[in-house]
């Protein structure tokens, strides 16, 4: 930012007002998050903060909830087939995604809207409708109830996150640099692979970060097309939500929270690493 | 070129899945290959009056032997889809069918006397017809009479249009509060230098990133009878005060509002920050009193971030499935919700096709207009 914002002449009542409203709606987006952590050290199997929690009595807190996780042996396949769908459905759709955005990034790519409509598309149309036809048709081709059908649904709503993160990065790229490369005697492979990918990296991994995000907490595609062998943590979350309600889904949610907050780090940080390469 | 590979996956993997699924929209073969003689023969009736005297003969024929290769139950099946009743109408007659004799309008009547009523043989009619807008007729709470006439259903049959009216409102509302609770805070965040920004960017982010089933679980943590907030106010207003905040429309309501808040501050952001502060200076300088610069001057150059960010939630909101099956209940079920029913539950996946139909070409409209009024390429997450 050239010309930083500065503080407009508000009155200052003004300005306090809505200082107030934007703690109270940051509150709002936060707390959910904060309330389950200590929940999930709850010695009772109860949803709420017991009496002995709120007095901070030592006994009133348990790890037991996470010691169900580790001890259920549905919670580690769930986390195991969570990963393997994750990594996959990431790979195959950063892959694909990586070569669109760097198709649409050309000028003279015709319908070049349309196409970009086309791929974020998943992104748009309401998960119970693609779930629905991806159910009928993986059964026609027998990948229902499969893995491969899940990763490959996966990889279908994970690729809109992969173009976008990649357009914006590729919309900050200066084409010199590949003229150069070649005018240098390097081929398009070589180009590519020592010139053009190192300068896009971070954003390649940002749009992989939120492909696996959305693949490790994609439940309505494994419910419609999972068998009892395709368990996930989402849909393992969904029937503990459904079913018998315990805090071991507190537990769980705390390490998903931790997780995401992983995530979000290392994108934030992929982006601050990003902004030299969009300035020029 | 570089755009085919993912294309060519994209329309083998997502959109002719989709396409295949909306063609069962349009009614299917089940009646016509199981009832064949059937199919025919009222083809040729206009379904005015009574049907012709060769439907009953087919029908008796086709039935008895449906009833012996055990398809009748199918049949039965997609008949009640169209017609409530159907099923066991159509079992009860095929399992007297095979001792059917001429004159065979009376042999129907004597096992039951729904067969005098023309609306039953309208009802095969349509059902055995090659394409049939059948499935969106009841997904828009219409029956069709026999001469294929649309009526409205009674009022208080009227579930489908009821559903996509409370989907509507709920979108809307949603909306509504995510622009309300989203706008102040953008403006606040835009004006902040930029280090504290980028902290407090990191809490909107948060919840961004947050897998959806964890803050649903929060919700229900949070706004259950015993839940946190409910012993909050209790402690303040008493045991009684406790309220029903979850597992109706307040649920689904408050989390679908949390969920996609940062759907709307993100776009709404990034449009302020490109505002040039010294616009609001101008107008200030030019006399204008605090608030009129922001009203005239400020908030009409921040709009298109604001109407892009609603956009995309109202969009989101429209397909929502999650949150309101977790947290809905009864009350605070939408569209998508009702799919999924007919999808698993009921098993009538042409009406589920057909209400999936209607509300994906209600989505892409407005998607269509986004891309036109946003454009594609400003759409950025985070």
């Amino acid at each position: 930012m050239a010309d930083k914002p500065k503080r407009w002449d508000q009155t200052s009542l003004e300005a306090g007002v809505n200082r107030w409203f934007a703690y109270g709606v940051l509150f709002f987006l936060i707390a959910p998050l904060l309330v389950v952590i200590p929940l999930s050290f709850n010695a009772e199997p109860y949803f709420s903060f017991t009496d002995k929690m709120l007095t901070l009595q030592p006994d009133g807190f348990s790890l037991r909830w996470y010691r169900d996780i580790a001890e259920n042996p549905q919670w580690l396949e769930a986390m195991r087939n969570s990963v393997i769908i994750g990594l996959c459905s990431t790979a195959l759709a950063t892959v694909l995604g990586t070569l669109a955005a760097m198709g649409l990034a050309r000028s003279n790519m015709p319908f070049r809207d349309f196409f970009m409509a086309l791929l974020i598309s998943p992104l748009i149309v309401p998960i119970v409708i693609s779930a629905a036809g991806m159910y009928f048709f993986y059964s026609t081709i027998g990948l229902a109830q499969t893995t491969l059908g899940i990763i490959l649904a996966h990889t279908a709503l994970g690729v809109p996150f992969v173009v976008i993160t990649m357009t914006a990065t590729l919309s900050g790229f200066d084409n010199n640099l590949i003229r150069a490369s070649a005018s240098l005697g390097a081929n398009p492979v070589t180009t590519f692979f020592r010139v053009t990918l190192p300068l896009v990296a971070p954003g390649m991994i940002s749009g992989a970060l939120f492909a696996f995000a959305a693949s490790f907490d994609e439940v309505v595609t494994v419910l419609f097309l999972g068998g009892p062998e395709q368990r996930t943590i989402p849909r393992q979350m969904w029937s503990g939500i459904r079913e018998q309600i315990s805090p071991t889904i507190l537990a769980v949610a705390t390490l998903l929270i931790v997780f995401s907050t992983l995530l979000l780090l290392t994108v934030e940080m992929l982006r601050r690493w990003n902004a030299p390469v969009k300035a020029q | 070129m570089l755009v085919l590979p993912l294309l060519a996956f994209l329309v083998v993997s997502f959109v002719l899945p989709i396409g295949s699924m909306l063609t069962r929209s349009f009614g299917d073969s089940t009646v016509a290959d199981i009832l064949p003689r059937t199919a025919a023969a009222l083809r040729s009736w206009d379904g005015k009056g009574r049907p012709p005297f060769s439907a009953y003969s087919a029908l008796a024929d086709d039935l008895s032997r449906a009833n012996r290769t055990g398809q009748i139950g199918k049949v039965a099946t997609r008949m009640n889809f169209e017609r409530a009743g159907m099923r066991s109408l159509l079992i009860k007659t095929a399992r007297e069918a095979h001792g059917f004799v001429p004159p065979y309008a009376q042999a129907f009547n004597q096992v039951d006397l729904q067969w005098s009523d023309p609306e039953v043989w309208g009802a095969l009619r349509h059902a055995s017809a090659f394409t049939s807008a059948g499935y969106y007729v009841s997904a828009m709470d219409q029956t069709r009479k026999a001469d294929g006439m649309w009526v409205p259903k009674p009022e208080e049959e009227q579930i489908y249009l009821t559903l996509f009216a409370r989907t509507l409102v709920v979108a809307a509302g949603v909306t509504a509060l995510c622009f309300l609770l989203g706008y102040p805070l953008a403006y606040y965040i835009a004006h902040l230098d930029e280090r504290r920004r980028n902290l407090v960017l990191i809490l909107v982010l948060l919840p961004f990133w947050t897998s959806l089933l964890v803050r649903t679980t929060a919700w229900i943590a949070l706004l259950q009878t015993n839940g946190v907030v409910n012993d909050v106010i209790a402690s303040v207003a008493g045991e009684g005060a406790r309220m029903a905040l979850i597992h109706n429309m307040t649920g689904t309501i408050i989390a679908m509002t949390h969920i996609l808040l940062p759907f709307m501050i993100l776009p709404t952001y990034s449009v302020m920050l490109s505002v040039p502060p010294s616009l609001k200076r101008a107008a200030v300088s030019l006399g204008a009193p605090p608030w009129t610069a922001f009203w005239r001057v400020y908030f009409p150059m921040t709009l298109p971030g604001a109407a892009a960010g609603g956009l995309l939630v109202f969009i989101l909101a429209l397909g929502y499935y999650i949150t309101p099956a977790l947290v809905g209940g009864r009350t605070g079920q939408l569209i998508s919700n009702m799919i999924e029913f007919h999808m698993k539950t009921s098993l009538n996946w042409g009406l589920a096709a057909a209400l999936g139909g209607l509300l994906l070409a209600a989505v892409l409209v407005l998607y269509v207009f986004y891309a036109r009024l946003v454009g594609m390429n400003r759409l950025r997450l985070g």
